[in-house]
């Protein structure tokens, strides 16, 4: 039976849940009509899913290279992010006393700034190297902001990690290489991989340092079309379908990881 | 092994390329004009300028309600996740995140629009509801995996010394759980004064915050102006992050997922 506190905790959580989860559902519900603006209800229509996948709205190219350079962005910026926040977490272990507390503490000033910062700083640093914006702007300011999240995850691999291993693995002939890639990188792995998740969601879900370090060759990422698109008064109808699948689509991968690591935590019980 | 010390330096270019040189360039641009001459014009227009001072005012005052919005709703929320005998999955805890994979701005726009049909005026009210609606998982989040972590011997200890629940939870949980609240509130408080769009959406563009006069001078060319401005929050980081004393950043960090 159920104590009167279980019950209390459990209808508080839910109804937390509800609260959180009404906007998205909101949006999924609205995605099958055709009304023009969300909250309309002109009856059931998949048009929407129709005109998103047939390019037949007004802007549909401009939505489409809007969620393509989102993910394009994402992609270089996390794995660049991933690759260097490793390499400097392998130095900033190995390093001692002040150079050590000195680099920790400029690694943690992206994560403590507010995003609208770190993209007027941004790009106040672009205007003054006179660098055009547009691309590579948006990447390099994203791998700022993602990079020490990877350190951080991947740091704590390191002091868990024996040292001695990959000294062995050097006496026993492995090129400095070799050791890396057979027993260290196995080894931080666990640490990259959330840092590389951790990075990727964080780029996609930007839109204030794409917004300032975007330049005005009119690049547009989710975030930015969609602020641009509010502000004219009147969301493209066809962002309703979109986010509805983005969504199913994590739903889907976020249960299918949790359900097989709590499967993996079972069985090594 | 002192050799693999090297390996830290690209990034500690990268660094001071990409993070010290862009705030040393918010302080430059502060205190020029837009000819590049040396002034405190910037500084003091701020001081003078009444709509800068009740913005920034009403910024701090926004914020400190939001905080305190999201503690009060989180704390119980992380509390039960993480107490074993009141949640044992791991999947609601995941329920919480998820919201933040979708698009910040469109389930923003998407909660003015619900306050729109039910009839709802946006004003402030709407602004602290949506706000804490957006930043709630980072204050539940910190708190949660600070609490999953903690060591339970302490509060059993407290227990059979004769604590009844509640003092058990003032005196030996909720202590041992400073660090996740501070680090909820570092990421709360800041982003809360500086977001722009959000407050845009959520007041239909009645109500400014800080962050849309930094966006609305930087944009309009006035980049010193701006810069001053973001000079301003600058200081206020600094001051909020001396306060909280040792950095937190690990329990935010902890696990992606």
């Amino acid at each position: 039976m159920m104590s009167a506190k279980k019950i209390f905790a459990k209808a508080y959580i839910w109804l937390l849940l509800i609260v959180l989860y009404s906007p998205i559902v909101f949006i999924a519900v609205c995605s099958f009509t055709e009304a023009k603006s969300l909250g309309n209800w002109t009856g059931f229509s998949l048009n929407l899913y129709k005109s998103l996948f047939t390019g037949g709205m007004q802007n549909s190219n401009a939505l489409l290279s809007a969620v393509y350079n989102t993910l394009l962005i994402a992609l270089i910026a996390s794995i660049v992010a991933t690759i260097l926040g490793t390499i400097a977490a392998i130095g900033i272990f190995n390093l001692k006393g002040r150079k050590k507390q000195a680099i920790q503490f400029l690694n943690n000033i992206p994560m403590i700034n507010p995003d609208i910062i770190t993209g007027v700083s941004l790009f106040l640093l672009f205007v003054f190297l006179h660098i055009s914006q547009g691309y590579l702007t948006v990447i390099l300011a994203h791998i700022t902001f993602c990079t020490p999240y990877v350190v951080l995850n991947v740091l704590p691999k390191l002091s868990q990690m024996n040292p001695n291993v990959y000294e062995a693995a050097l006496d026993l002939g492995a090129t400095p290489f070799q050791a890396l890639r057979k027993v260290m990188i196995p080894a931080l792995r666990p640490g990259m991989i959330s840092g590389f998740i951790l990075s990727f969601t964080m780029s996609l879900d930007d839109f204030a340092v794409t917004f300032f370090t975007r330049g005005t060759i009119g690049l547009d990422t989710l975030s930015t079309f969609i602020y641009t698109d509010a502000r004219k008064g009147g969301l493209t109808p066809e962002l309703r379908p979109l986010m509805t699948i983005i969504f199913l689509i994590i739903l889907a991968v976020l249960l299918f990881i949790n359900i097989r690591s709590s499967k993996n935590t079972q069985e090594s019980k | 092994m002192s050799k693999r010390s090297s390996w830290a330096l690209p990034y500690f270019i990268f660094l001071v390329l990409f993070v010290v040189m862009p705030l040393v360039l918010i302080v430059v641009y502060s205190f020029q004009d837009a000819s590049g001459h040396f002034t405190f014009s910037n500084i003091t227009k701020f001081f003078t300028d009444k709509d800068s001072l009740s913005t920034f005012a009403l910024s701090i005052e926004v914020a400190i309600e939001n905080t305190a919005l999201c503690i009060l709703i989180g704390y119980p929320a992380a509390y039960i996740l993480a107490d074993k005998s009141l949640n044992r999955s791991a999947v609601t805890v995941v329920l919480f995140i998820m919201p933040m994979w979708v698009n910040a701005l469109m389930r923003t726009l998407a909660t003015a629009e619900l306050f729109n049909m039910a009839g709802i005026t946006l004003g402030k009210g709407t602004l602290l509801f949506g706000m804490c609606y957006d930043y709630l998982p980072f204050m539940i989040y910190p708190i949660y995996n600070v609490l999953n972590k903690m060591d339970k011997s302490y509060a059993e200890a407290a227990e059979d010394l004769g604590a009844k629940p509640f003092e058990v939870f003032t005196k030996v949980t909720f202590p041992l759980s400073m660090p996740g609240v501070a680090s909820g509130i570092l990421m709360v408080f800041m982003p809360t004064v500086s977001t722009f769009a959000i407050s845009e959406f959520l007041t239909n563009n009645k109500i400014k915050l800080f962050g849309t006069i930094i966006q609305e001078n930087i944009n309009n060319s006035m980049w010193n102006y701006g810069a001053a401005l973001s000079l301003i929050m600058l200081i206020i980081i600094a001051i909020t992050t001396v306060l909280q004393g040792k950095d937190n950043s690990e329990a935010a960090a902890g696990g992606a997922i």
